[in-house]
């Protein structure tokens, strides 16, 4: 329940939010553009939006950080952004949930029904006869050509590694923060953005091998398409967290956060671990399974 | 005829045709309910519907009345008294309760009905049913447990329709009619597909580019035709005449424009037909053959 | 930017327009944004509505191609799902939450202002296409593949601007559970909450749950298109109803997100207008839940037509069967709680009282359309639009109109006009039945959905369900000068209260609500919530 210690900090207007809805138009106009092979204006317009959101990005956290170190937050403001983090993440579950879900599905259900198992005996008679379902697979017209799958024990299994290390090391500078280890929290946060980055380098390196050698690409049917999107967006959501977790160092670098407030560090730290377990998950059913 | 005098004609007819029912091969003017069709599955369906309708109607009368009743009785106008109740855990269990059972008394008939429908085997004949933007390709698979030889066509919008429905074509859609003198504006197409009556014929419907849905209400049952997926579905028609349907599912810009019409003859009749269709097929007299590809869909607009 | 700690030094000072409303951070000015973009959108679907009931007036084509019709059911229905009913429900949040919880503002004031701002900037993106060559996206608003592959430019705008409408559903959810749960006041414990309350808490968890999955599934689409992808295709081992199950486990939710706050508005004027307490609080609140538990295992009843097995059919319509037991119980507490009540009908509890028949019989045609077989004749037809038009229309919509009016005299400080009210009321509530019911006689006659043209034997009803149609349309008219005249010209001060029977905290501050409220916690009094006395 709401205790409430001095009032709720409700901040003046701010430019940010419309600033960053003008990027946000920019950045999404330019990439409908140069979807549709209007380079140009694509590159352009996506460039301005860019540079708005990351105007915005520094602008409105700039704000909150000064806000924070002035003790402006109690700890009911405190409360609201933990609620926000958290429900946060949880959207980014359901997103990752729609394409684990594509996974689930076809390899569940709608591979062995073109395969002519149960309910789809009738389809395969009719449509695809001689496809036999498989997993990997291209589907029935072979789309993509032949492809081999990447190995899970080999760097797949190193990057399983890496995150989970990278899970502990941020872990102990947490504690490193609350204990008030500056030198170590530095040390170990940074072990971390590392970690980051070398499993991002070894995941660029998978990729290059599965097009150039494995024939492995998104357009390697279904296989190919779940492949490529799960891991990809884990990538991306490992690019952002990386870039968060700089930030923090550099903010740690500079002195900010205190033993007992830090939520800017928790915040990462929750994406972060948020982003370990999505990995995990794919680990097992992308790569093991 | 003008919309003022089709108000003015069709006032008059609506009263009188109340709950006007077609032999149930295709809509009539100011028609209200579902027919009963011609399938023993389409009647099971109409019976359904019934059902669940007259159990709405039996609930709406009490709810609403209540309402009704609390709207007459208890206005501070007539000088009521608000009571203080807040609540009455008895009453939430029976309303409750009540509800589910029945919904257990609709979902029985319902379950049976659709168990029945999900049979499909021991057909007569069985049809294979394509859909293109925006035509559908018919081809006879086997009929009586023989393979049929290479019967197939193309079933479209009829020319005079396709004519009319041109946008300031100037041609009034209540001049379409057929032979018959029936109103056969966009439900009528150059090929029938024919059917034997009293067979049990299994549908095989896809699709070629996009997703369809062939439905012909007579038969009680639409299914969605979608590339590269076979869905099938049975029917069995009783009553020989002409039924009509219409793609059900969007499927571009001239989803309007392909309708189905289906004639059922007798079996006698029917096995004439389809061997002089083999007949024609072997003989080459004829160029659709089900080994043919049809022609590519036209490309969409834009 | 201001950064100083002092933050409510500012009552007096006039903020420029600007900063009052652009850059504003209060949740009542968010509150009238998003309810002016609410009423604006209303009227580009409704415009669009107009268009399509135009050409089906009669039989044959007189006004637009195939193709532009085809447009018109696609944004028409977009822009009054995501532009119209969406955000006036996030209005009436932003304005009332933190009123009816004792709350200075919403907890994350900034992300509130941010959450609407991308909204009309999404709405360009997709109006956009309407100017496109090749035009908007015509595959109807549930976008199936592979037909939506097939469209022109249009598709990529849209799906960029699906991603923003959900951005901003997303963080405006986020922004709702961290103001219930984090800023009640003291004793306002979550079962003393307004129904309003507890509704759009519910309705907020469901946005979080389905958004994301919705913009998983336009991104499939995406890269399906652009990128050589074989989720749809099943010649790639993919599959064309992957599509449907996704976007169907977002879109059934969807349908609740947009009926659950339409419940909470329901709850909140029956029991002022009946001057009786909500009866069965509990229930109600626990109706709710079920309801949103449910919305989540039933999606496959929009596909009962595609060919699913015999098992998936028989559990999704069980399932589908069991939401009427919960929505039920919300029907039968109404229509008790005006059992012995004193009742007065102004205009709120006109449209309440319509809302709880109209979306009662919408909600019989849910029932029918839930038994498959049956279904396999309803499906795609008119009288599935009948049904959900009456469930939208005269279910959230007037829900919608219900608590402009409730809470306008709050916001504005003035009484609207109650004769035009009225007058709003009564024509509305009969052109909406002269709209739509016609339209299940049409389906059960075999008229398919999304057809600009139809054989003649459709004619009559169709043209009757057009005259309603343009009624209807008009008489929204009267709707926006009821509001203008509330704002900019009525005489009439509401007090505090503003109505005979109304309880709870918003009705504590006065009227007009003053630009800030409850910025040091209300004490919250015996007898001054309207369910202060449930927890037995
Ligand atoms: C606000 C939106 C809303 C709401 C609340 C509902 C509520 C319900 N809907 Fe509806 N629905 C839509 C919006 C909505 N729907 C839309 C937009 C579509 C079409 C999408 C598209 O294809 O474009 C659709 C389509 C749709 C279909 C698919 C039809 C088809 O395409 O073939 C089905 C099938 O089961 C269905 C069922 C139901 C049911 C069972 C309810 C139930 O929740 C209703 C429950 C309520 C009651 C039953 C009334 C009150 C209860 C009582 C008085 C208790 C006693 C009653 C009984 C025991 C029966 N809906
Ligand atoms: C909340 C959602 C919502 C709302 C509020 C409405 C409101 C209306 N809808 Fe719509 N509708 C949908 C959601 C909604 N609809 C959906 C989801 C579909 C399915 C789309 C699909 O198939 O993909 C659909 C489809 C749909 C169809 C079927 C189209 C087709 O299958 O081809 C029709 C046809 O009559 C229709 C009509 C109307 C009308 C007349 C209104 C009216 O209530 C609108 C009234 C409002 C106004 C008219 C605006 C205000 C007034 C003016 C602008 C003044 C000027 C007025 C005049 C000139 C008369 N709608
Ligand atoms: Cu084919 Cu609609
Ligand atoms: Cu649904």
């Amino acid at each position: 329940m709401a205790q409430q210690q001095g009032a709720y900090y409700v901040p003046h207007g701010s430019k940010w939010p419309i600033v960053g809805a003008v990027g946000m138009f920019a950045f999404m106009w330019g990439a409908a553009h140069w979807i549709n092979g209007n380079e140009l204006e694509g590159h352009i317009s996506i460039a301005i939006g860019a540079a708005i959101i990351l105007t915005m990005l520094f602008g409105w956290f700039g704000t909150v950080i000064r806000e924070s170190n002035g003790g402006t937050y109690n700890k009911q403001v405190d409360l609201s952004f933990r609620l926000g983090m958290m429900w946060f993440i949880f959207s980014e579950v359901m997103f990752f949930a729609a394409f684990f879900g594509a996974l689930f599905y076809t390899r569940g259900l709608s591979v062995p029904w073109l395969g002519g198992e149960g309910h789809g005996a009738i389809t395969n008679y009719y449509l695809w006869r001689g496809y036999t379902a498989a997993w990997p697979t291209n589907g029935p017209l072979d789309i993509g050509g032949a492809f081999h799958t990447i190995p899970a024990w080999g760097v797949p299994l190193l990057n399983t590694l890496i995150l989970l290390s990278s899970g502990v090391t941020i872990t102990v500078a947490h504690h490193a923060l609350k204990a008030g280890y500056r030198k170590q929290l530095l040390v170990f946060l940074g072990f971390t953005i590392l970690l980051g980055v070398s499993f991002l380098w070894f995941q660029a390196h998978e990729y290059i091998e599965a097009y150039t050698h494995l024939n492995l690409t998104l357009h390697s049917g279904i296989y190919g398409s779940t492949f490529f999107m799960l891991t990809g967006f884990h990538g991306l959501h490992v690019t952002l967290g990386t870039i968060m977790l700089i930030v923090i160092w550099l903010r740690c670098a500079k002195g900010d956060f205190s033993k007992d407030s830090h939520f800017g560090f928790e915040a990462v730290a929750w994406y972060w671990h948020f982003v370990d377990i999505v990995w995990v998950m794919l680990f097992l059913f992308v790569y093991v399974l | 005829m003008s919309w003022t005098a089709r108000i003015g004609a069709a006032l008059a007819l609506v009263l009188a045709a109340g709950s006007a029912t077609a032999a149930g091969g295709h809509p009539v003017p100011w028609q209200l309910n579902m027919t009963e069709g011609a399938s023993p599955l389409s009647h099971q369906v109409y019976d359904l519907h019934m059902y669940g309708f007259w159990v709405c109607v039996g609930i709406g009368v009490v709810v609403f009345g209540a309402m009704i009743i609390a709207m007459i009785r208890f206005r501070r106008s007539k000088g009521a008294v608000a009571e203080t109740w807040t609540h009455n855990a008895r009453l939430e269990v029976i309303w409750t309760i009540i509800p589910v059972l029945i919904l257990i008394a609709l979902a029985y008939p319902a379950t049976r009905i659709l168990i029945n429908e999900s049979n499909t085997g021991d057909a007569g004949l069985t049809i294979k049913v394509t859909g293109y933007q925006w035509k559908w390709r018919y081809d006879y698979v086997d009929y009586q447990g023989r393979p049929v030889d290479r019967v197939g066509f193309i079933s479209k919008l009829a020319s005079a329709s396709d004519v009319a429905r041109q946008l300031d074509s100037g041609i009034s859609p209540d001049a379409i009619k057929s032979k018959t003198g029936y109103d056969d504006y966009l439900l009528n197409v150059n090929e029938p597909l024919v059917v034997p009556t009293n067979t049990k014929i299994r549908f095989v419907i896809t699709a070629d580019d996009v997703i369809h849905g062939w439905w012909v209400p007579a038969l009680g049952w639409q299914a969605d035709a979608v590339p590269g997926l076979i869905h099938d579905m049975w029917g069995e028609i009783d009553t020989p005449g002409t039924y009509r349907g219409q793609c059900a599912q969007l499927c571009g810009q001239d989803h309007a424009y392909m309708p189905i019409v289906i004639k059922a003859v007798a079996p006698a009749a029917f096995r004439g037909w389809l061997a002089a269709q083999e007949s024609r097929a072997r003989l080459g007299t004829i160029a659709r053959t089900a080994q043919l590809t049809p022609v590519p869909a036209p490309a969409p607009r834009g | 930017m201001a950064t100083h700690a002092a933050t409510h030094d500012d009552h007096d000072a006039k903020p420029s327009f600007a900063q009052r409303w652009l850059f504003t951070t209060n949740h009542k000015d968010i509150g009238t944004l998003y309810l002016v973009f609410s009423l604006i959108m209303f009227f580009i679907g409704g415009s669009m509505a107009m268009i399509i009931r135009a050409e089906l007036f009669e039989p044959g084509l007189q006004l637009v191609q195939p193709y532009f019709f085809n447009e018109m059911t696609t944004m028409h229905a977009l822009v009054m799902i995501f532009g119209a009913v969406m955000p006036a429900f996030v209005g009436l949040a932003n304005w009332m939450i933190p009123l009816m919880v004792g709350a200075p503002d919403m907890a994350l004031p900034r992300l509130n202002n941010w959450s609407f701002w991308i909204l009309p900037f999404a709405f360009v993106l997709l109006l956009s296409t309407l100017f496109m060559p090749g035009g908007a996206p015509a595959a109807g608003w549930v976008m199936y593949p592979p037909l939506v592959l097939q469209s022109g430019e249009s598709l990529a705008f849209t799906i960029f601007a699906i991603h923003l409408m959900g951005i901003s559903s997303i963080m405006g959810a986020i922004n709702i559970i961290a103001t219930i749960l984090n800023l009640r006041a003291p004793g306002m414990d979550l079962l003393k909450m307004p129904l309003f309350v507890w509704t759009w808490l519910i309705t907020a968890f469901l946005l979080i749950a389905v958004m994301p999955v919705l913009a998983g599934a336009v991104t499939m689409l995406l890269t399906d298109k652009f990128f050589g992808t074989s989720f749809f295709n099943a010649a790639g081992g993919g599959d064309p109803l992957l599509y449907q199950h996704i976007f169907w486990f977002f879109g059934h939710p969807e349908v609740y997100i947009m009926i659950l706050p339409a419940f909470g508005i329901i709850s909140e004027i029956i029991p002022t207008f009946s001057r009786k307490p909500l009866f069965g609080y509990k229930p109600m609140v626990y109706a709710t839940a079920s309801i949103a538990f449910l919305s989540f295992i039933v999606w496959a009843h929009h596909m009962f037509t595609v060919g699913l097995p015999l098992g998936g059919l028989l559990f999704f319509m069980y399932a589908t069967m069991l939401i009427s037991v919960p929505t039920g119980v919300k029907v039968f507490n109404w229509v008790t709680t005006m059992w012995k009540g004193s009742i007065t009908f102004e205009t709120p509890m006109l449209f309440a009282v319509a809302f709880v028949i109209l979306f009662t019989i919408g909600g019989f045609s849910g029932v029918m359309l839930a038994l498959v077989p049956a279904d396999f004749q309803y499906h795609n037809t008119y009288f599935v639009v009948a049904h959900f038009h009456y469930v939208l229309v005269s279910g959230a919509v007037f829900a919608i109109m219900a608590a402009v009016y409730y809470w306008i005299p709050k916001w504005t400080g003035h009484m609207y006009s109650e004769r035009w009210g009225r007058i709003h009321f009564w024509n509305s509530v009969i052109a909406v039945n002269v709209l739509f019911f016609p339209q299940h006689f049409l389906g059960l006659a075999g008229m398919p959905r999304r057809i600009p043209d139809y054989n003649v034997a459709f004619a009559d009803w169709n043209m009757v369900s057009s005259i309603g149609g343009f009624w209807f349309g008009l008489s929204q008219l009267i709707f926006v000068g009821n509001i203008v005249y509330t704002v900019y010209f009525a005489r009439q001060k509401a007090s505090a209260r503003v109505w005979e029977g109304a309880r709870g905290l918003e009705w504590t501050v006065p009227s007009p609500a003053p630009h800030h409220t409850f910025e040091v916690p209300p004490v919250i009094m015996p007898g001054m919530l309207a369910h202060d006395d449930v927890s037995h």
